[in-house]
């Protein structure tokens, strides 16, 4: 603990509490041994064992399906990590606009996208996603051409939407924990306030912003399922007409469901823990 | 009070705006019900969830490294998965496993139906992220604090009841308002397995009133108001639970 700590406390009137922060959880790597394979292959062999018992004969197991409508479900799967990539680049875009708006000199701009980042931040992703979905023509002319707006990318424009708010808190946030000694520097410099935003202030940032921007990344990936809802043909979509197609039987919901999940948890497990690393290094106290 | 229905009937019939909401009252007690089931949602899901947040928090120190790693890997499989899939894995993956009754036609009549499993999905979805959140408070609490109170004969259990969480509870409420915040919101993800919440409710009344654009907006300022009741509440505990000479 450091002196200065020390002293924060000895002044307070109630020294109860030390500072804090959220630390993700992180399961430590366990360490594989033969044993372990020699377990998970028995766990398998009875799981598939089991369901195989319930089943018809004429019916594959479980693991037998999963492997079977893997590369479609993978391919699904690859949809939502782009839909999810795509709106994260639109609203990164976007909301570092709406982010430098909200710390404008101008006091309209800087209400009018204040307004814009509280009303995308309170509305439920689903509703976000409706709202686009239905108020948003499925095609539209520009100059004579007609462009087709399919459905997967008005799904991507609604999870953009609420991107670009929470990138705008980001981007606010970062900006406002720069020390003010920078501004005042820079301003002796001679910069002008662009040059000192462009090329002071927001260098300074992106390492602040990276941690709760790969948070949302994170976030926006798992929102995309979402779009299964209002019919964009992305994994879980293509989960159940898997179920389906195998002749709807109960116990392979939880199979195929635990396999989505499972591949959500691998993809987004890692980004959590690197998250949590660059959030340590990059820790300002 | 035939003033508000009128006005909402003027105004379809001059403008074009059609709020049937605020003048059929068919429509007007649809939506007072999704409304009322979003509150009950709500309510239910974070009672649960705090109680989860609670016990997991505490559970996270205890001496057993089995239940400390069932709990971390309880935390780290809930955060990195989709809350939607949650819903569906438990409602038709082990809704479907779990035995069930019969109706008076025979139907299957599950025990647990889906507005039981949308609240059990939310609760441990939301509850992992409040065990994270309990924990940050906890780690705020001085060890002199807990060994002054294992000093005065308190045990482990009421320790962390008496002690820890009443302290680590005022670190944390920030974050807490947060999430909860967010469960709110996620409350429309129920919407998929078909309980009959806001979302629903509106969904309903516009693909039989044709009137999207309108009911969009009472959907958004529904939500709005609901995450300004919230916030609100959560302020006012924060004051009240205020610890004198921290913050402002």
């Amino acid at each position: 603990m450091s002196t200065k700590d020390t002293q924060m406390r000895a002044d307070a009137p109630l020294p109860v509490l030390l500072p804090f922060r959220i630390e993700p959880t992180r399961l430590g790597t366990p360490r594989l041994a033969p044993v372990h394979a020699l377990l998970f292959g028995a766990g398998l062999a009875l799981f598939a064992g089991t369901a195989w018992a319930q089943a018809d004969n004429a019916q594959l197991p479980p693991l037998e399906v999963i492997v079977k409508w893997a590369p479609l479900l993978l391919s699904g799967f690859a949809f939502n990590i782009l839909i999810s990539m795509i709106a994260m680049a639109i609203g990164t875009g976007a909301g570092l606009g709406v982010g430098l708006g909200m710390i404008s000199e101008n006091p309209l701009l800087a209400r009018i996208c204040w307004a814009l980042t509280q009303f995308f931040r309170n509305a439920p992703w689903l509703v976000l996603l409706f709202f686009v979905m239905f108020l948003v023509p499925f095609q539209v002319t520009i100059f004579g051409v007609q462009i087709p707006l399919p459905d997967w990318v008005k799904a991507t424009v609604g999870f953009s939407l609420p991107v670009m708010a929470n990138v705008a808190e980001i981007v606010r946030g970062a900006v406002r924990s720069v020390p003010s000694t920078q501004w005042e520097a820079a301003e002796s410099l001679a910069f002008t306030p662009r040059q000192t935003m462009w090329r002071i202030i927001l260098p300074q940032c992106v390492k602040r912003m990276l941690p709760p921007w790969m948070n949302l990344y994170s976030l926006v990936t798992m929102a995309t399922v979402q779009a299964s809802i209002v019919g964009v043909s992305e994994m879980l979509t293509l989960t159940a007409q898997v179920h389906t197609a195998e002749g709807g039987r109960p116990e392979l919901f939880a199979p195929l469901y635990g396999f989505a999940l499972f591949c959500f948890f691998l993809y987004c497990y890692p980004i959590d823990r690197f998250t949590a690393r660059l959030e340590r290094r990059f820790h300002i106290r | 009070m035939d003033v508000i229905p009128a006005w909402f009937k003027d105004l379809y019939e001059t403008t074009g705006l059609n709020f049937t909401v605020f003048y059929d009252p068919y429509d007007w007690n649809r939506y007072v019900d999704g409304v009322r089931m979003t509150v009950v949602l709500t309510v239910s899901t974070i009672l649960a969830s705090l109680l989860i947040g609670a016990v997991g928090a505490l559970l996270q120190g205890a001496p057993s490294r089995i239940v400390r790693g069932a709990i971390n890997g309880f935390v780290v499989l809930f955060r990195n998965t989709p809350p939607l899939v949650q819903i569906f894995f438990f409602y038709f993956g082990i809704g479907a496993i779990l035995p069930a009754g019969q109706d008076q036609f025979g139907l299957r009549q599950p025990f647990i139906d889906n507005v039981d499993w949308a609240i059990i999905a939310l609760s441990l979805f939301a509850g992992a992220f409040n065990v994270e959140i309990f924990r940050s408070g906890i780690e705020a609490v001085p060890k002199t604090t807990v060994e002054a109170a294992e000093a005065l004969g308190y045990t482990r259990l009421k320790a962390y009841v008496y002690v820890i969480l009443p302290l680590a509870l005022r670190v944390c409420l920030p974050a807490l308002n947060n999430n909860l915040v967010n469960l709110l919101k996620t409350t429309t993800l129920a919407y998929a397995i078909a309980v009959p919440e806001t979302l629903y409710a509106v969904k309903q009344i516009w693909s039989e009133s044709q009137n999207v654009f309108e009911m969009m907006l009472v959907l958004f300022v529904t939500y709005g108001i609901l995450v300004g009741i919230l916030v609100w509440i959560m302020h006012r505990w924060e004051k009240s639970l205020h610890i004198p000479g921290y913050g402002r």
